[in-house]
């Protein structure tokens, strides 16, 4: 399976589904978005062989400290 | 798997709200839900102008695309931090964004206006970078609303993100911080009104959010955010929620409801204390703000 961001090839046999795709990459369901080709997929979808699969992270988390706090100025 | 509301194949589950949607529900669902918490918090009226905060990622670039979805007239501001590369690639993220939408985008750079990057700052303060990142942001933000004259200044702040900024200020008992932590902070003398309308939207919502409308938007984390502390919470409340859906939301928007508003006389209090920053007028509880001195520490 040819997984993006970042980029690598991983061998992981299909069929299989998103959820233990991620479960087996140590991944949170939290954490990220599973793409094939452009499109969303959900966590019970199914993934073949020749899949090519973007699993996106979604956490982000810069400048937090203080604002995150709700100082001002 | 199945949309819930329209019976057409799904692309996304909501765990917390033990639901699913295909595409254009989806869409439906985080218009509603920015919807749901404008009105709730009194955020923006109708005809008021607002300028929001671009950051060139999935949360800030969703927030606009949203809020001139629901006809509202949103302007965006982008901060040039001086961060290499980075910095380059969000902003042509966001000027990529504005040109597709037509809309007005201003161009703030710290480097260009002040002389100095965020990393210059984090080196010539010996803090995190994210310490010098944040209060640069909320004092040009601010100055930027103030004097384009601009009603309220919308941040892309989500569920996420509040929850682990409380999440970290329960940790240390933070009493003033956890009476600032509102959705609305209302405008004050020389401070504008101040909104995150993404509080009921989770982070994994906002990224697909911008999947599914086609937003592109920069993917990789800031390279001076690494090893921050809210990162650390934000894994540790997903850790929660992965066994208990609906975790994070309860936990913040519960302090909302019940929490907070045994909080309004700390906030009361702080807000009274607030003056002029003697150099540049800006609103300081210290002679000299903070952004006054970090350009002083770095010049």
């Amino acid at each position: 399976m040819h997984l993006h961001n970042p980029k690598r090839d991983v061998e992981v046999s299909g069929p299989l589904r998103v959820n233990d795709l991620v479960s087996q990459l140590g991944l949170s369901r939290e954490a990220v978005l599973v793409i094939r080709g452009d499109s969303l997929v959900t966590g019970d979808a199914k993934l073949d062989d020749h899949d090519d699969i973007e699993i996106r992270p979604v956490i982000s988390g810069g400048a937090q400290p203080r604002s995150a706090r709700g100082a001002r100025p | 798997m199945r949309c819930k509301r329209c019976t057409e194949p799904a692309i996304i589950e909501i765990r917390r709200h033990r639901t699913s949607f295909c595409s254009e529900c989806f869409l439906h669902h985080c218009r509603e839900q920015v919807r749901r918490a404008i009105d709730k918090h009194r955020m923006i009226a109708p005809d008021e102008r607002v300028l929001v905060a671009i950051s060139g990622g999935k949360d800030s670039l969703a927030l606009w695309d949203i809020l001139l979805d629901l006809d509202y007239e949103a302007d965006g501001v982008y901060l040039g931090l001086g961060i290499d590369d980075y910095s380059k690639r969000s902003q042509s993220f966001a000027e990529r964004y504005a040109d597709t939408r037509g809309a007005k985008l201003h161009i703030v750079d710290i480097p260009a206006e002040h002389g100095f990057g965020i990393p210059d700052a984090a080196r010539a303060t010996k803090r995190v970078p994210c310490s010098a990142c944040g209060l640069s942001k909320r004092h040009l933000l601010n100055r930027a609303a103030i004097d384009g004259g601009y009603d309220v200044l919308a941040t892309g702040h989500n569920l996420d993100d509040e929850a682990a900024v409380l999440f970290g200020n329960v940790l240390q008992w933070h009493v003033d911080y956890l009476a600032r932590q509102r959705p609305m902070l209302p405008a004050t003398d020389g401070f504008a009104r101040r909104v995150k309308p993404l509080i009921r939207m989770g982070e994994r919502e906002m990224a697909a959010y911008c999947v599914v409308k086609r937003i592109d938007y920069i993917v990789e984390e800031c390279p001076m955010a690494a090893g921050n502390r809210h990162l650390r919470y934000k894994e540790v409340l997903n850790q929660i929620e992965e066994r208990t859906p609906g975790a994070k939301a309860t936990f913040y928007l519960q302090f909302l409801n019940e929490m907070l508003p045994h909080l309004d006389q700390v906030a009361a209090e702080e807000r009274s204390m607030v003056g002029a920053c003697s150099r540049c007028g800006a609103p300081s509880s210290q002679e000299i703000c903070a952004f006054c001195k970090l350009v002083e520490k770095v010049g």
